[in-house]
Parts: C-alpha cells; structure tokens; sequence
C-alpha cells in the first residue's frame, strides 16, 4: 500500500506553478505599455510550442500526457524564455528556442524534476549563440523611437519579416542600455554623457527600469506565497549591487552605480523567477545564499568584462553546475546535532 | 512565564479532535471474545503460561516475560482460553502473530491483587512489578515502561509528561487528563520518585483547555515540583524529541539516551497505567481508545485488550461506505489488515475511514526539489534527498544524509506538492538497510571461514615448499642452521588474515545502525523476528524434517 499519510495538503505542483505565472503578470503588462503587444505574441508562440513540445517528449517518453501537460511547469519555461528574447524576434526564434529548452533542456535530462540546468536558460543561451543578430533589436520604449509600429506591423515583422515600406529596422529598435553602455564605453565616451542619451531613464534603460519594479512586484507575492524564500532574491541582489559598487567607488568615469545594474536587464527577473527555479537550484538555505552570490558576482563580471549583452542567463548556468557540491556542502545539521543557542 | 523553545518545522493539519470530546470515556461492554497477542510491547514476546481449555481469572498472568526488554501480558476478564494460535493482529505488517483467545464467562472475576507501598519497596522489586503487571509506554511506543524507571548514572533533572497528544482525530490523552487527572500525578510522583528528578514537566497543546485546567489543579495538590506547561499546537509537538526540546531547549540526538541529558518521558496513560499497578496492583487490562471518523457517534472508549476492533466501532455507529481502519492517527497511523484484529495496548485510535473522508492522493509526480518537505522536518533532515537516495536504492548515500533520523512522522509528506509517499520510501530504506546488515553479518562471516581456509592452504604449501627447501638445503649443506620458524610465519599469516577479516566486518557494517538507543535496537529486533516469522510462514515446510 502506497499511502504513509491519510491526509495532504491540498497543494500541487500545478498551483505552484500556476503562481510563478500570476506573479509574472505584473511585469509583462508593464512591458506591453512601454513597449507595445508584441511581447504577448511571444509569450502565446512560446507557451503554445512549449505545451506541443512536452506532449511530443511525454509521448516519446511512455509518460502519461495529463497530469504532466497540467503540471504548468512548461508554461513557466515558455514565458520566462519569452521575457528575455527581444519581443520583436521572428517567430521562428521563439519557436526554436522553446522547443530546444522543453525537449533537450528537460525532457533528455528526464523531464520534470531531473533538469540540472534552467531550461529557459539554456533556450536563450541557444539562441544567442546561434542567431546573435536576431538578439539584439529590442524594441524602443514608448515615445523613444523615431517611428512606433502599430500592432498589425509588429505581427507582421514577426511571422512575416517585413516592415511597412519606408521604415527601417534601426528606426524602431535599439540595443538595450546595458548593450549601449558598453559600446559607448568602448567608444571612450563619458559615463555621464552617456547616461544622459534618451534610452536611459532615471534608474537604468527608460522603461525597462519600470518592468523590473512589475518584476519586483510578483518577487513580493512569490515571498508571501511561500513560493520562494528571501534567500536568493537576497543575495543574488546583495552581491550584484556591492559588486557594482566596489567598482562604481575606485572608478566613477568608467563604471556605472549599483542601482543601475539592479534594474537593468534580466537582473530582477532572475532574482526572483529565473534563479528561484527550484528544480535547478540548491535545496539548503546556506547553499541559495552561496548560489544566488555566485550569480550575482558573474552577472557582473560577464556584463562589465564579458561578450554578452547581459550576464543574467549565462551565471545561472554556471552556478547550476555547481549545485550539487553545493547542496553537498551546505547539509544544515539534523536534530540534536548542533548548538542552538539552547544550552 | 518559562520559555518554550521552538523545533524547526512542523505543520498544522486540521486536528479534528472536537467530534470525540463531546461525551465522557465510556466503559466498552465484554465483547464476545478477547484476541491477545503475547507480543503488544517491544522486545521478546512473551512466553504463554495457559493453554487451550485453561480458565482464567480477571488479571490473570498469562503471558510471562521474558529475558531481557519484555513484559508481561494478562486475561483482560475472566473467561475460558479457547485457543493459543496465529492470529492476524494490529501491526502495520499484517502478518499473523502468537495470540490466546478468551471467552469470557461475564463474571468479571478478579484474581487477587494488592498494591505495593514503592517508597518503602527496593527500586528493583518496584519494577519487577511493573514488569509483570504488563506496563508499557502508551504513547503508541509501547516500550516497556519499568526498563525507563532506572535511576542510572545519570542525574535526572526533569520527567516529562507528554499530554501534547498532537495527531489530529486523537484524543484519549485528552480525555483521560479530563477525567483522571489526579491519578495521572499520582503516577507521576511515582516515576519522579523512582528516577529521582528534579521535577516534573507536563506538556499539553494548547487546543485543549478543560484538559490543562484538570491537570493543572491535579498538579497543584501535588507535594512534588509539578508544572503544567502549555505548548503551541503544532504538529508533532508530542514527539518525545520534539517536546522535550520544546519543554526544556534540549535536543537528544539519535542515538544518545534522554537520560544522558537528564531527561526522561513518558506519556500520561502510562502515568496513569503506573500508578494502578502499583497501587492497586491492577495489571494493564485496558486502556483508553479514540474511535472516530467516518462514524456518527464518534466517543473515546475503556477498551479491554483483545476486544477486537470491529465490536468497538460497532459502538461508535460507522457509517456504510466505511472501506479501511487506520490504528493511531492520519499523519503516522497503520491500515488495518482487518476489522477483525483486535485492540492491543498501542491502540490509541481507530479511525473509520472512506475515500470520502480521506481522499486517494492524486498520482505522483516527480520531486520538483520545493524543500517544503525540509522546511517542515522536525528532525532537520532533507527529506528530499532522502526521497532521491531512498528510490535509487542508493542506501548508503541515505545513511549518510541521516535516514535513521526519520521519525517517520509524515510531515514531509503532507506538504509535498508532488504527493510523493515519502515516508513509504524511507520505511523501505530502512527495512532494505536492516535486512543488507543481516546480510553482511552472515557474508563477513562466510569470508572470515574462507580467508582462513585461505591462508591454511597456503601455509601448507609454503610449508611444504619449505620442507623441500631444507631437505636440499640439508642434502647440500648438512650444517645448515634451522634459523627461520616456518611454523611461526605461518601462524601469524593466518593471525594477519583473521584480523584483517575482522575489521573489514567492522567498517563494513552500516554506520548510522550501531550508535542507536537500545529502545531502537529492540525495535530492529523486533522487525528482524517479525521478517523471520514472516519468511517462515512463506515457506512452512523449510527446516522441517520431510516425513
Ligand atoms: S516537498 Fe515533495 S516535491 Fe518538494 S522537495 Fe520535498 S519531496 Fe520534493
Ligand atoms: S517523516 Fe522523517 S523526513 Fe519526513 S518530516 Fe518526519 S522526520 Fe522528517
């Protein structure tokens, strides 16, 4: 008999999941009134490959379809994929992505539970590397750009790759902040010319300064759901920000403040969505503490030093490899083993 | 105000306590026969005095214990033995266990019995009596009670009454310190006089307020150092771990003695249970049973032991669709293998249960590595991992991450979202880890035979090489001098390999199984005879001559 308690909390992996989905709702309506529908395009292409690609592996597999195609986990993949790929990318990009994170990423790896690196992670390392051009024309905010697509043209781009006559793809899109800082930097240009160009807002890049507060936003709700604990968020951010700040302190001209690097790329979406995925991270309190710092230091480091536009996608990679020694590592002492405090 | 200190994790399942707490204890009526296993306690079973066609009298010994961990088992009433044999009886292995059956004729007769005065008597003399008046823990250990009432080296500091009785339905605990509390101090004075403690500690959750009122004026009557002490109700609060933690900020780690920390506890039934014997010299005749769930008159019960399980339900009016008795609880409790076992002295509740009340869990899904499961863990493991260890059979990895720890109190399991039968997976570790030890034991023993056959033969050969050697030697030398000792060598190759056998023995056994309390020990015993009966049973005639 397979049963060592009667009762359970009615709790599932679906509904967890499911909460990973509202939490990120904040950011992505921020994300459609800075930067236009196309993102939900993304996000639909994204979800709807992702749920395709699972039911093919699950088929593939000899797995039951329905208690993995409700488990949503595929659908947190898909949109956090989404959220981190330029909205106006041709479908096929989404396409590729997503299906290369769920059947690779997950389902060779053996499927729920057994990923050791973020799949969504793995989508968007795919992709960068293999298609760097398609990754780099993100979308100018609202009231940045010298033209604004409508969201016939923005579908249009999309599935068929073609702008309305007269209007070039560099009139609607841009490099993002973090992108620009460096190549301005490159350029020999003063950090505070810099800053002062149109794309950067008060915080970080105009607009998506405001979505990562959306992020932070569904990081909150995540906290108070008992979803995530504080430990990653914490310290991922902590190290990024005192990091940023030690150089920030020896050289002002060249690097820019730690609230910058806060609230600039995938910094808070990783804080509190990417590098809390339970799956690929570390179990014990002491070893998120050490995994999210180790992220947050390598965030830095690949975006101030590195190759790529941002660091977020390739640290929590890194750092996933590392999680089983940390796990090792970080065993918190069982009952009656330890000192607390109690005489 | 004293200071609780807090265990990490716990969780906080409904507790569904109020259906049985309406009404007072009822006496059960004679059932039409009593099943009593001699083997209700851990340790040895213990030996049958009676046989079939024996009349027996109310309090009657008729189990005698033996060596050893073991108590004493009595006639519940006075009846007639109808039969000494196999029957299936409440344990979660459902197998058959040695049991005698009594009718009972309704008089009621008791065999004579007198208390004793335990102030005056030898602490040894107080025990024995314990012993044969069948006085085990209640709390659902049942280890027996007098093996805990030595006052070793170690300096008791507090005895702990566990009244926190935190499952969720049960609610004899509470009832009994409603309705006998001051005999439950009395008990009480009697086990803090036998340990010398310091004083005595009682821990009772905070859901049950006539209970703490009862005990708490009981305790003030009292001449000995009492305190009631309320705790938070949370989930498992009345492990004996957990609420000495809670009572007094020590942890006693697995494998280490309460006492060695200067604690000792024990469950407030056998406080009561003490104190009968010893002042009436009642023998363990009954105790007091929960029975609930899917039943319209849910009520605690005076239940005889061996009243078999579906007589009592039928007194609590289960309804129809009534599929499964759970024994204890719905976070650690047993299915029973049939309603036709009967009430032994762990039988704190019965449960009716349907898929109604406790819904099928939906199928499993994989670990998704959440740790709520080790947020929630009262023994600060990782159950997760032990999960991983556990299913690819990776036992030593298991060991390691502190298997033995589990006190299988499910917790994990009611939180995990994935509704992985966690502690189904550490029970078959356990039992994999034990039964592999037996195992090793017999291997190393097998290789000790083998390394010597070993190393004789090969001091037969050397020897005779030897031999030969010096023949040629003494053929070409003749004043060759006999400087080496062949015999010598040859002993202490066989010496080497011995003890090179030995210690393989040594570190080949488990780690985590030797550093356990002798209370676990008995239990691993205990298992180990049951596996054996059981392996037995499957094959009847192995061992037994071919006629
Ligand atoms: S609660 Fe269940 S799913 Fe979560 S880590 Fe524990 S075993 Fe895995
Ligand atoms: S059953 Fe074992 S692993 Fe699970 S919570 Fe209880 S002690 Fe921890």
């Amino acid at each position: 008999m397979l049963i060592s308690t009667f009762i359970s909390k009615p709790d599932t992996v679906s509904a967890i999941m499911l909460r990973v989905l509202l939490a990120l709702l904040p950011g992505i309506a921020l994300y459609v009134w800075y930067y236009g529908p196309a993102i939900l395009v993304s996000i639909t292409l994204a979800s709807i490959t992702a749920l395709a690609t699972e039911a093919a592996m699950l088929r593939l597999r000899n797995r039951p379809l329905k208690p993995f195609l409700g488990d949503n986990s595929a659908l947190v993949t898909a949109w956090l994929l989404a959220l981190s790929i330029p909205p106006l990318a041709p479908w096929w990009l989404v396409v590729v992505g997503t299906a290369f994170a769920i059947s690779v990423a997950k389902h060779l790896y053996g499927g729920l539970g057994n990923n050791p690196f973020n799949p969504s992670m793995i989508g968007y390392a795919v992709l960068i590397i293999s298609f760097p051009s398609h990754m780099t024309h993100w979308l100018s905010p609202h009231g940045l750009g010298q033209t604004e697509l409508g969201f016939a043209d923005q579908l249009a781009f999309i599935f068929g790759g073609h702008l309305p006559s007269g209007i070039k793809l560099d009139a609607v899109t841009l490099a993002t902040p973090l992108d620009t800082l460096k190549t301005q930097l490159q350029l020999d240009r003063p950090l505070k010319e810099i800053l002062g160009m149109p794309i950067y807002g008060a915080l970080a890049g105009k607009g998506s300064e405001v979505v990562a507060l959306g992020y932070i936003l569904g990081g909150v709700y995540l906290l108070f759901k008992r979803i995530i604990t504080w430990h990653v968020p914490a310290a991922f951010l902590g190290t990024l920000f005192v990091t940023a700040g030690i150089f920030h302190l020896v050289d002002q001209a060249h690097y820019v403040a730690p609230l910058f690097h806060l609230t600039a790329g995938a910094a808070m979406l990783g804080a509190f969505f990417i590098l809390t995925d339970p799956i690929s991270g570390p179990t014990t309190p002491m070893g998120k503490l050490i995994f999210a710092a180790g992220a947050g230091f390598l965030t830095y480091v690949i975006r101030v030093f590195g190759g790529f536009p941002d660091g977020v996608a390739f640290a929590t990679l890194l750092m996933n490899i590392c999680v089983p020694l940390i796990d090792a590592h970080t065993q918190p002492p069982v009952f009656g083993k330890k000192d607390r405090g109690a005489k | 105000m004293r200071t609780l200190y807090q265990f990490h994790g716990g969780v906080h399942p409904p507790t569904n306590k109020t259906q049985s707490t309406r009404t007072p204890i009822a006496p059960a009526p004679l059932p039409g026969k009593l099943v009593i296993p001699f083997h209700q306690h851990v340790g040895n079973m213990a030996r049958p005095l009676v046989k079939a066609g024996d009349r027996v009298l109310k309090g009657q010994l008729i189990g005698m214990p033996e060596d050893g961990v073991s108590s004493a088992v009595h006639a519940s009433t006075s009846g007639t033995i109808s039969s000494i044999g196999m029957e299936v009886v409440a344990h979660a292995s459902g197998l058959p266990d040695l049991c005698a059956i009594l009718i009972p004729d309704g008089k009621e007769e008791w065999v004579t019995h007198t208390g004793m005065d335990y102030r005056a008597a030898a602490s040894a003399d107080v025990r024995l009596a314990l012993r044969l008046a069948g006085v085990v823990g209640l709390g659902g250990a049942v280890f027996p009670s007098d093996q805990k009432l030595r006052s070793g080296k170690h300096k008791i500091k507090s005895l702990v009454l566990n009244g926190a009785e935190c499952e969720p339905y049960i609610t004899c605990d509470d009832m009994l310190m409603r309705e006998r509390a001051t005999e439950i101090i009395r008990g009480a004075e009697i086990m803090r006089f036998m340990l010398d403690a310091e004083e005595v500690l009682i821990g009772i959750e905070d859901n049950k307020p006539e209970a703490i009122a009862a005990m708490r004026q009981a305790a003030a009557a009292s001449d000995d150092k009492m305190e009631v002490i309320v705790v938070p109700t949370i989930y498992p609060s009345g492990g004996a771990k957990q609420l000495m933690r809670i009572l007094t900020g020590i942890e006693v780690a697995t494998g280490v003695r309460s006492t060695e920390k200067g604690l000792q506890c024990f469950n407030v039934a056998t406080a009561l249970g003490i104190y009968r014997a010893l002042r009436f010299g009642e023998p363990m005749l009954s105790r007091i049973v929960t029975v609930t769930g899917n039943v319209r008159n849910a009520q605690n019960f005076e239940v005889l032991i061996g009243t078999p399980v579906n007589e009592l339900v039928a007194l609590a009016d289960p309804l129809p669709d009534t599929n499964l008795y759970i024994m204890g609880g719905p976070m650690m409790g047993v299915p029973l293998p049939s309603a036709q076992v009967s009430v032994v002295k762990a039988t704190n509740c019965i449960i009716a249960a349907s898929d109604k009340l406790f819904p099928p869990p939906p199928p499993a899904l994989p670990c998704i590595r959440c740790t709520r499961c080790a947020d929630v863990c009262p023994a600060d493991l990782q159950p997760q991992e032990l999960f991983w260890f556990a299913q690819s059979k990776n036992f030593g990895k298991a060991q390691e991450y502190s298997l033995f720890d589990c006190i299988e109190c499910g917790a994990c399991n009611y939180v995990c979202p994935s509704h992985i039968p966690l502690v189904q997976y550490y029970r078959f570790a356990k039992s994999e880890i034990r039964a592999l030890e037996h195992e090793q034991t017999a291997a190393d023993l097998a290789r000790e035979r083998y390394e010597f056959r070993q190393s004789r033969i090969e001091r037969d050969k050397q020897e005779r090489a030897e031999k030969l050697a010096q023949k040629e030697m003494a053929a070409r030398q003749p004043a060759a001098t006999p400087e080496a000792a062949p015999d010598n060598s040859a002993q202490s190759h066989i010496q080497a390999a011995a003890e090179r056998a030995r210690e393989q023995a040594a570190t080949a056994r488990p780690k985590n199984i030797d550093a356990l309390t002798p209370q676990q020990q008995a239990e691993i015993a205990e298992i180990e005879a049951r596996r054996a009966k059981a392996r037995e049973m499957a094959h009847p005639d192995a061992g037994r001559p071919k006629e």
